[in-house]
C-alpha cells in the first residue's frame, strides 16, 4: 500500500465515486418502487417510428468504424507517452527532448501515410 | 545529473538504424508513386537489405552491450543477422512476380517485410527481456498483417486471424513468464539475471517463469505442442508470404531462444533441458507422422518445418557450444533449402492460376525435367540423404546430442527422419512416375530463377567446402558461452 | 482502515465484473462489465501508488480499447445464443484448467522468497509519473523507440487490412475548388434584348 498522504489526495475521488454510484442506484431503485409499472407487449417492443421492428437491432457495422477507433488507440497511446515526458523534461534535458522528437517523427510519417491514403476521410 | 547521449553507442546498431530509415523513406516513396510502386519498392527493399548486409559486415562483431545493455552485437548476433538478411532478400526476390500475378501488389508489402526483418534483427541482438519483447512484437505484428495480406480471400484472412490470436496468446505467456523472472531475480537484463542465478539453485517460481518464456517462444518456432497454427497459416497465407514464414522468422525466434537459454539461464541448464527435450521429440514426431497424410504442398512444408524445428531443438537440448553451433548450421542449411523449395512451389502455375497440391506436380519430370530434378535434389536434401547439404545439418545435430549423452533423443530423431523421408520421397515419386499433366507456365522471372539456382547450387556443392560455414557457426555459438 | 476497505471494494467489484464479462448473455453487456473491470483495476493501481498506470488504464483502456471492443462486437453478425449452445460440455475441462492454474499460483506463493521487499512508489521520494519520465526516454530509449515503430506498423497494418478506396464516392477536393477561377467555368455573353440566349 502506498503512503497515507498519497492516498489522502485521492480520497475526494473515492468519495465522489461512492456518491455517484449511490445516487444512481438510489434513483433506479426509487423509480422501480415508486413508479407505476404496467408493461404490455406494445410498450416493451422497440419503437421504430411507428412501424413494427424490421429485424434485430444489432446489424453489422461498417469496418470503417473499426479503422477509426484503432487509429484513435494508436494516437491515444502516443499521447500517453507524452505525460511522463512533459513532467520529467527538466531532468532529462536535451537527450530526452530529442528522444521524444524521434518517436514523434516516426509517428508523423505514419500520420502522413494515413492522410495520403485517405484513411482519415469518412467518404 | 542530465543523461548524456552519444552517437558512438549507436554504432553497433548501424544496419538496424539504416533499415528504420529505409522503411520510412519507402513509405513516403510509395505514397508519392501510384503505378508499379510495389515492384520498384521490392527492388528497393532487396537493395536496402544488401546495403544493410554490407554495413553489418562493417560493424564490430565484438562490441559490448549498448543502449543501457539492451542491445548486443556479438558474433552470434552478427551471423544470425547475416542469415536473416540473406533470407529476407530471397523472400522478397521470390515474391516480386507473384504479387503481380495474384494482384496483391500493394506497396506496403515490402515495407512490412522491412519492419519484420528489423524486428528479427532486434530479436537476435536482444540482451534484456524488455528488448526481447519489443523486437518480437515488431516482427510478429508485421507478419500477422502479411499473413492476411490477400484480404479479399477468406483463407488468407483466416490465416491472419489464427496467427494473430495464437501469436497474441503466446506473447501473453511470454510476458507472464518475463514478469515472473523479473519478480524472482529483480532484473530484466540478461547479464543481471545470470548474475542473480549464479551459484544458487533456482526456486520453483523462477522455473515456472522460465517455462512460460519457453512456451511463448515455442509458439513462435512452432514446436509441438504449440504448432497448431502452422499448417493453417502456411496454407492460407499468400504463397510468397508462406515462403517468407518458412525461410526467416524461425531463424530469429530460434536465435532468441538460444541466447535466452544460454546467457541468462545458462546456470540452470538442467531445468530447461528437459522441457526442450520434450518439445524437440514431439516436434520431430508430429512433423514426421502428420506430414504423411498431407496433399497440399504448403501444408506438407508446414509439417516439414515443424519437424525441422524439432531437429534444431535437439541441438539446443544438448546445451553445449557444439550443439548450438550445429543448430546455427542447421538453420542456415534449412533456410537455403526452404528458399529453393518455395521458389518451385511459387512456380506451380498453369494458365496463370496457382496450384498447390502435390498431385499437380504429376509427371513433372517429362514436362519440365530441370525443375523436377531441382525439386528432387531439394527433397533428397531435406530428407537428409548424403552427400547433400541437408545430411550434414542433421549429422552435426545428432553428433552434438550424442556428445551430450542424449542417446534416446538422437536415436528417436533418426527414426523420425526416416519416417519423414517417406513424404519427401513421395513428392519425387509423383514427379517421376505419375502420368504427366499439362506443362507449367514457363514464365518465371529472373529473381525467382536466381534464388532457386543459388539454393540448389548450395545444396549440391556444400560438401566440397563445408569448412567456412561450419567454422563460422561454431564461432557464432562460442560467443553465447563467452560471457 | 479506509485503505483496506477500498481495497476490498475494488477487488470484489473487479472479480464480480470479471465473472459477469464471461457470463453475460449479451456481448454488449460483457463489454460494459469489462469497462467496470478496468475502472476497478485502476482503483487498485491507485491504492498501490501507481497513479500513472491507473490513469493510463482509464484513458487508454476505458476510453479507446473498450470502444474498439464495442465496435468489434457490433461488427460481428453472429448469434451468440447459438454459439453458447453446448458450451456446458466444456465446463469440466475449464474447471480442470482453472484448478491447475490455482495449484500453480499456490506453488508460486509458497516459493516466493520472504525477504524480497515489495517495491512500491513509497521507496522513492519523487512522484511516479516523473519517476517513469526520468527513465523511459533515456535509460529505456531502445524499448521506447521500438515501441514507436510498433505503433507505426500497427497504423500501416490497420490501413492495409481494412481501408478500401471507394472510387464511386464523390469527395470534396478543396485545392481544386480553390484553384477554380470564374473564367474557367463562367462565360459572360451579351444578349441583346428580345433575341434570347
Amino acid at each position: 500500500m502506498a503512503s497515507e498522504q498519497f492516498l489522502a489526495d485521492y480520497l475526494p475521488i473515492l468519495v465522489f465515486l461512492v456518491i455517484a454510484a449511490g445516487l444512481s442506484c438510489l434513483m433506479i431503485v426509487a423509480s422501480l418502487i415508486v413508479g407505476k409499472q404496467r408493461p404490455d407487449k406494445e410498450k416493451l417492443s422497440a419503437y421504430e417510428c411507428g412501424f413494427d421492428a424490421f429485424d434485430d437491432a444489432r446489424s453489422k457495422f461498417d469496418v470503417r468504424f473499426y479503422l477509426v477507433s484503432i487509429l484513435f488507440i494508436i494516437f491515444d497511446l502516443e499521447i500517453a507517452f507524452l505525460f511522463p515526458w512533459a513532467v520529467a523534461l527538466k531532468e532529462i534535458g536535451a537527450f530526452g527532448f530529442w528522444s521524444m522528437m524521434a518517436f514523434l517523427g516516426v509517428l508523423t510519417v505514419g500520420f502522413i501515410y494515413e492522410w495520403k491514403k485517405g484513411a482519415l476521410e469518412w467518404e | 545529473m542530465m543523461p548524456v547521449f552519444s552517437w558512438a553507442s549507436l554504432s553497433p546498431a548501424l544496419p538496424e538504424l539504416f533499415l528504420v530509415m529505409l522503411g520510412m523513406v519507402m513509405v513516403l516513396a510509395g505514397l508519392s508513386q501510384s503505378e508499379g510502386a510495389a515492384r520498384s519498392l521490392c527492388r528497393v527493399a532487396i537493395g536496402g537489405f544488401a546495403l544493410a548486409l554490407m554495413m553489418l559486415l562493417g560493424v564490430n562483431w565484438d562490441s559490448a552491450p549498448v543502449m543501457n545493455g539492451m542491445f548486443v552485437m556479438d558474433h552470434f548476433a552478427g551471423f544470425m543477422k547475416l542469415l536473416i538478411l540473406l533470407g529476407l532478400m530471397a523472400a522478397v526476390a521470390l515474391s516480386v512476380r507473384y504479387l503481380e500475378q495474384e494482384e496483391i501488389d500493394r506497396f506496403e508489402y515490402p515495407i512490412l517485410i522491412v519492419f519484420a526483418g528489423l524486428g528479427m534483427m532486434l530479436m537476435v541482438s536482444a540482451h534484456n527481456l524488455l528488448a526481447m519483447y519489443v523486437g518480437l512484437e515488431l516482427q510478429s505484428l508485421s507478419l500477422y498483417v502479411l499473413a492476411a495480406f490477400r484480404r479479399n480471400h477468406s483463407k488468407s484472412s483466416e490465416a491472419g486471424m489464427k496467427y494473430f490470436v495464437l501469436g497474441a496468446l503466446a506473447s501473453g505467456m511470454l510476458l507472464f513468464g518475463a514478469s515472473l523472472v523479473y519478480g524472482y531475480t529483480g532484473a530484466l537484463g540478461f547479464d543481471a539475471i545470470s548474475h542473480a542465478l549464479a551459484g544458487g539453485k533456482a526456486g520453483a517460481g523462477l522455473v515456472i517463469g522460465l517455462v512460460f518464456l519457453l512456451v511463448g517462444l515455442a509458439f513462435k518456432v512452432s514446436a509441438v505442442p504449440f504448432h497448431m497454427w502452422t499448417p493453417d497459416v502456411y496454407e492460407g497465407a499468400p504463397t510468397s508470404v508462406t515462403a517468407l514464414f518458412a525461410i526467416v522468422p524461425k531463424i530469429a525466434a530460434m536465435g532468441l531462444l538460444m541466447r535466452l537459454l544460454t546467457e541468462p539461464f545458462g546456470s540452470i541448464m538442467p531445468e530447461w533441458q528437459q522441457v526442450v527435450w520434450v518439445l524437440s521429440l514431439a516436434s520431430m514426431a508430429v512433423g514426421a507422422f502428420a506430414g504423411l497424410v498431407q496433399n497440399n504442398i504448403k501444408r506438407l512444408l508446414a509439417y516439414s518445418s515443424i519437424g525441422n524445428m524439432g531437429y534444431a531443438l535437439v541441438g539446443v537440448a544438448a546445451g553445449t557450444a557444439s550443439g548450438m553451433g550445429a543448430v546455427i548450421l542447421y538453420l542456415a542449411i534449412y533456410m537455403i533449402m526452404a528458399a529453393g523449395t518455395f521458389g518451385i512451389v511459387l512456380s506451380m502455375r498453369r494458365g496463370g492460376r496457382a496450384y498447390e497440391d502435390i498431385e499437380d506436380l504429376s509427371g513433372l519430370s517429362r514436362t519440365n525435367p530441370l525443375m523436377a530434378w531441382t525439386l528432387a535434389f531439394l527433397m533428397f536434401s531435406m530428407s537428409g540423404i548424403p552427400p547433400l547439404a541437408g545430411f550434414f545439418g542433421k549429422l552435426f545435430i545428432f553428433q552434438a546430442a550424442i556428445a551430450s549423452q542424449f542417446y534416446v533423443l538422437a536415436v528417436l530423431g533418426v527414426l523420425c527422419s526416416v519416417v519423414a523421408a517417406y513424404y519427401y520421397l513421395r513428392v519425387i515419386k509423383v514427379m517421376f512416375f505419375d502420368d504427366p499433366l499439362d506443362a507449367l507456365d514457363s514464365d518465371l522471372g529472373f529473381s525467382l530463377r536466381a534464388v532457386v539456382f543459388l539454393s540448389i547450387a548450395f545444396v549440391l556443392f556444400f560438401i566440397f567446402s563445408p569448412d567456412t560455414l561450419v567454422e563460422t557457426s561454431r564461432n557464432a555459438a562460442a560467443a553465447l558461452f563467452a560471457g | 482502515m479506509i485503505q483496506v476497505a477500498a481495497f476490498y471494494l475494488f477487488a470484489s467489484v473487479l472479480t464480480a465484473c470479471a465473472l459477469a464479462v464471461i457470463c453475460a448473455r449479451n456481448p454488449v453487456h460483457s463489454v460494459l462489465f469489462l469497462i467496470a473491470c478496468f475502472f476497478s483495476a485502476a482503483g487498485l493501481f491507485v491504492l498501490l501508488g501507481a497513479e500513472f498506470i491507473a490513469l493510463i488504464l482509464v484513458i487508454v483502456y476505458v476510453g479507446a480499447v473498450a470502444v474498439l471492443f464495442l465496435f468489434v462486437v457490433m461488427m460481428l453478425d453472429i448469434s451468440f445464443q447459438d454459439l453458447r449452445r453446448g458450451a456446458m460440455q466444456y465446463v469440466p475441462l475449464g474447471l480442470g484448467i482453472g484448478l491447475v492454474l490455482l495449484v500453480e499460483l499456490f506453488t508460486l506463493y509458497r516459493a516466493w522468497p520472504e525477504r524480497t521487499p515489495v517495491i512500491t512508489a513509497e521507496s522513492t521520494a519523487i512522484e511516479n509519473t516523473e519517476a517513469l519520465g526520468r527513465i523511459i526516454y533515456t535509460d529505456y530509449l531502445f524499448a521506447f523507440q521500438v515501441s514507436g515503430l510498433i505503433l507505426f506498423v500497427a497504423m500501416i497494418g490497420a490501413i492495409v487490412l481494412t481501408h478500401r478506396c471507394r472510387p464511386d464516392v464523390r469527395r470534396q477536393k478543396v485545392a481544386e475548388q480553390n484553384r477554380r477561377k470564374p473564367s474557367d467555368v463562367l462565360e459572360i455573353k451579351k444578349v441583346s434584348s428580345g433575341s434570347g440566349a
